[in-house]
């Protein structure tokens, strides 16, 4: 293996295959930070050139994380399978990523039972973004819960009705005006506010209700941390469809969010006998670049390849939904428009290398240097590379964890642009409810949350309607 | 748009966020009960499938002024007046501030040794006063909380230490000055992430015998401080209140049961 490398009579040496990875990044606030990035444009293209150069066999055994000392490392090298990987191991970075823009989409999905995450995130590097377009297009991800996401030509969104407060009423006035625009094919999904047993299990039999009432074919979640999801089952309190937890990328990173690796089999164990979905995909992960930084657990390692890290244990539990929240952890990781853009894509394309339903909170916080436009910018790249699905909101505005993602208009006109539609039987039910067309486009009625009522209702909560 | 006497309709008022702005509704009174479940941008309506023009400018003023909120150094009139002791972390500038959070925790030997000469040594309550992410709340709040604390504290007899202004300042500074100065329970104010539309949101962070050996759960937090949400005055007795079980029990945050 080689590690360095001359550009315009400079040499550029590395010590390591955790510093060429990191310094062939792209520009992140998070790797200046953690003070791990290339110095300047030059040695980042060096460690480029270097990358390229090396081989699949040399990532795999290299890994960022040790195997001895990290459980999500060994959940990853396990879970190899060794004849693919003989077939794919010689190959560099360079090549492999000639390969998956060259050849067909069969031929891409054959290899991912070789991969591990750090040469997915490898290739990511010597990647464009319209190569990770290009290249994310030929790796569809289908799964399957109650309906089923991922198939060609459909966009789904997932229904995010987020309340200050948790009042049921409030959470339910969202899910109505989401419906309405056609949003919530994926999941309908709240993050909590209030972390507890019975305010969780509560807003679950609230979506559930509505769900039966208005016979809406899609999924419920609350996304509370996992430990209280496995007792609202273990109680028997709730319908659940889909179990949620936020996943990092090493196990010094996931001790920070409460979870390792034993935890999480447990979780999906329990959920595997408890679940109220039909199908063989229930599990809900979120991620995003920095933090593992952020919680002192990236070893040194950038935020692209503990990313990637995270998908790798997201596999482990054949997801139904698995989105990047790419722009919520703030500009000391992601300092602009430009960053975010860039994340949000090499997320998506990691996910789909792996082999996980990708979809993607496009988002930005209030003190990034980022605004509307960026964030409409990214929805409209990923509604062409082919992403699952993204989130709706009333107006792109959360009013519970104070960041901006995409709203219900957004979904709505990107279906109209791309001439995509939410999953079948979601759709055909949209149609009976006269709120999409045939098209999958919004009808004249659309975007009336009082077309849930007929007359005489109250409103006291969500179950009244 | 309306004009009236010359002027054109304010966007940034609060009942404009109230307006339905549905064309053809098929209840207007259902839709306007709805909206007062929830401060969600509902019945908005749509121009295609996009936003209507007022409902895209009133987000943009919304975004404009919490950036401008996170960006803009704060305004240190009123700090002067109240006769507050400055300091400053490691960080020079704003920029510097949003991509170093942990330079905004330090601060230099000599910033360190001025605080030890200039402060108030072993008091019972330390008062630390943080830009962070937005001076407007600190501008917006501070009087009034300052009032109702140093009121309620000369009630109980607490001896109170030279309040420490820090600019550019992340939460755990109060740590460092805690440390400095031996104090039993250090409070720290300081300017929260702005929402849309809420750059006036403060925070206070408190801990009995603040130290950086400790973890971030050793703070007990009072959080959305502003005039739409805990109304200043109210924070303010809330942390007098806070703090004597603080002095009582000797411990702080997670530790803490209340």
């Amino acid at each position: 293996m080689k590690l360095k490398t001359n550009l315009f009579g400079q040499t550029y040496s590395f010590n390591d295959v955790k510093e060429v990875l990191a310094k062939a990044n792209e520009e992140k606030s998070g790797d200046m930070l953690a003070g791990i990035a290339a110095s300047g444009n030059v040695e980042r293209v060096a460690a480029k050139v270097v990358l390229a150069d090396m081989t699949l066999k040399d990532l795999r055994e290299n890994p960022v994380v040790s195997y001895e000392e990290d459980d999500i490392t060994r959940a990853d090298q396990d879970a190899v399978s060794d004849t693919v990987y003989q077939q794919i191991k010689g190959y560099t970075v360079g090549e492999f990523r000639e390969f998956l823009l060259r050849e067909p989409p069969e031929k891409l999905r054959a290899v991912r039972p070789g991969l591990t995450a750090e040469m997915v995130a490898g290739v990511t590097k010597l990647m464009s973004n319209m190569d990770l377009v290009y290249a994310a297009r030929k790796l569809p991800v289908e799964a399957t819960c109650n309906t089923t996401i991922g198939r060609p030509g459909t966009l789904s969104s997932r229904l995010q009705p987020n309340h200050a407060t948790d009042n049921p009423a409030g959470i339910m006035a969202s899910v109505m005006e989401g419906i309405s625009y056609g949003v919530g094919d994926a999941v309908i999904g709240l993050n909590p506010a209030v972390d507890t047993i019975d305010s969780v299990a509560s807003i679950l039999r609230e979506f559930d209700a509505f769900m039966q009432k208005w016979q809406i074919p899609t999924q419920n979640c609350v996304l509370a941390h996992v430990t209280t999801q496995m007792k609202v089952l273990e109680k028997n309190l709730a319908p659940m469809d889909l179990m949620f937890q936020s996943l990092a990328g090493s196990e010094t990173a996931s001790r920070a969010f409460g979870i390792n690796v034993s935890l999480m089999d447990e979780a999906y164990a329990i959920m595997r006998e408890k679940k109220n979905s039909a199908g063989e995909n229930f599990m809900y992960f979120e991620t995003g670049q920095g933090s593992e930084l952020s919680s002192d657990g990236h070893h040194g390692a950038d935020q692209l390849v503990m990313e990637a890290r995270c998908y790798a244990f997201a596999k482990r539990y054949h997801p139904f939904l698995v989105n990047t929240v790419v722009g919520f952890i703030g500009p000391e990781y992601l300092y602009d428009g430009r960053q975010m853009i860039r994340a949000g894509l090499e997320d998506h394309f990691m996910g789909k290398l792996t082999g996980i339903p990708m979809g993607c909170d496009v988002c930005y916080t209030n003190h990034m240097r980022a605004d509307q436009n960026d964030l409409e910018n990214l929805a409209m790249m990923l509604a062409m590379a082919d992403c699952n699905y993204i989130m709706g909101i009333p107006g792109g505005d959360d009013v519970m964890l104070m960041y901006q993602t995409t709203s219900y208009h957004d979904v709505a006109s990107l279906r109209r642009l791309t001439g995509k539609k939410p999953i079948d039987e979601f759709a055909r039910r949209m149609q009976e409810l006269e709120i999409l067309d045939e098209a999958g486009n919004l009808t004249a009625k659309a975007g009336d949350p009082s077309l849930f009522f007929t007359g005489n209702e109250t409103l006291s909560g969500g179950m009244a309607v | 748009m309306n004009a009236t006497d010359g002027f054109v309709r304010d966007i940034s008022l609060p009942e404009v966020k109230e307006r339905v702005l549905i064309e053809h509704p098929q209840s207007l009174a259902m839709i306007k009960r709805l909206k007062k479940t929830t401060n969600a941008r509902l019945g908005v309506g749509r121009a295609g499938d996009r936003y209507k023009t007022e409902t895209l400018l009133k987000f943009r003023a919304d975004h404009a002024i919490a950036q401008d909120a996170v960006w803009t150094d704060i305004d240190e009139t009123l700090i002067d007046e109240m006769g507050f002791y400055k300091v400053q972390t490691l960080v020079q500038n704003k920029e510097e501030y949003v991509r170093r959070p942990d330079r905004g925790r330090i601060f230099s030997d000599e910033t360190m040794e001025a605080i030890k000469r200039d402060c108030i040594h072993n008091p019972d309550v330390q008062l630390v006063i943080a830009d962070g992410l937005s001076g407007f709340a600190i501008n917006a709040n501070l009087k009034d909380i300052y009032v109702i604390m140093m009121d309620g504290f000369k009630e109980k007899g607490y001896r109170v230490g030279t309040p420490i202004f820090v600019r550019y300042s992340r939460v755990a500074t109060m740590d460092k000055i805690s440390e400095a100065l031996g104090a039993k329970v250090t409070i720290q104010l300081i300017g929260e992430r702005p929402g849309l539309a809420t750059g006036e949101s403060m925070s206070v962070y408190m801990a009995y015998e603040a130290s950086s050996k400790k973890p971030e759960s050793q703070r007990t937090v009072v959080s959305n401080i502003y005039r739409q949400g805990i109304p200043p005055l109210e924070a303010g007795a809330q942390v007098v209140y806070l703090t004597e079980v603080l002095m009582r029990e000797k411990k702080s945050g997670v530790e803490l049961k209340i």
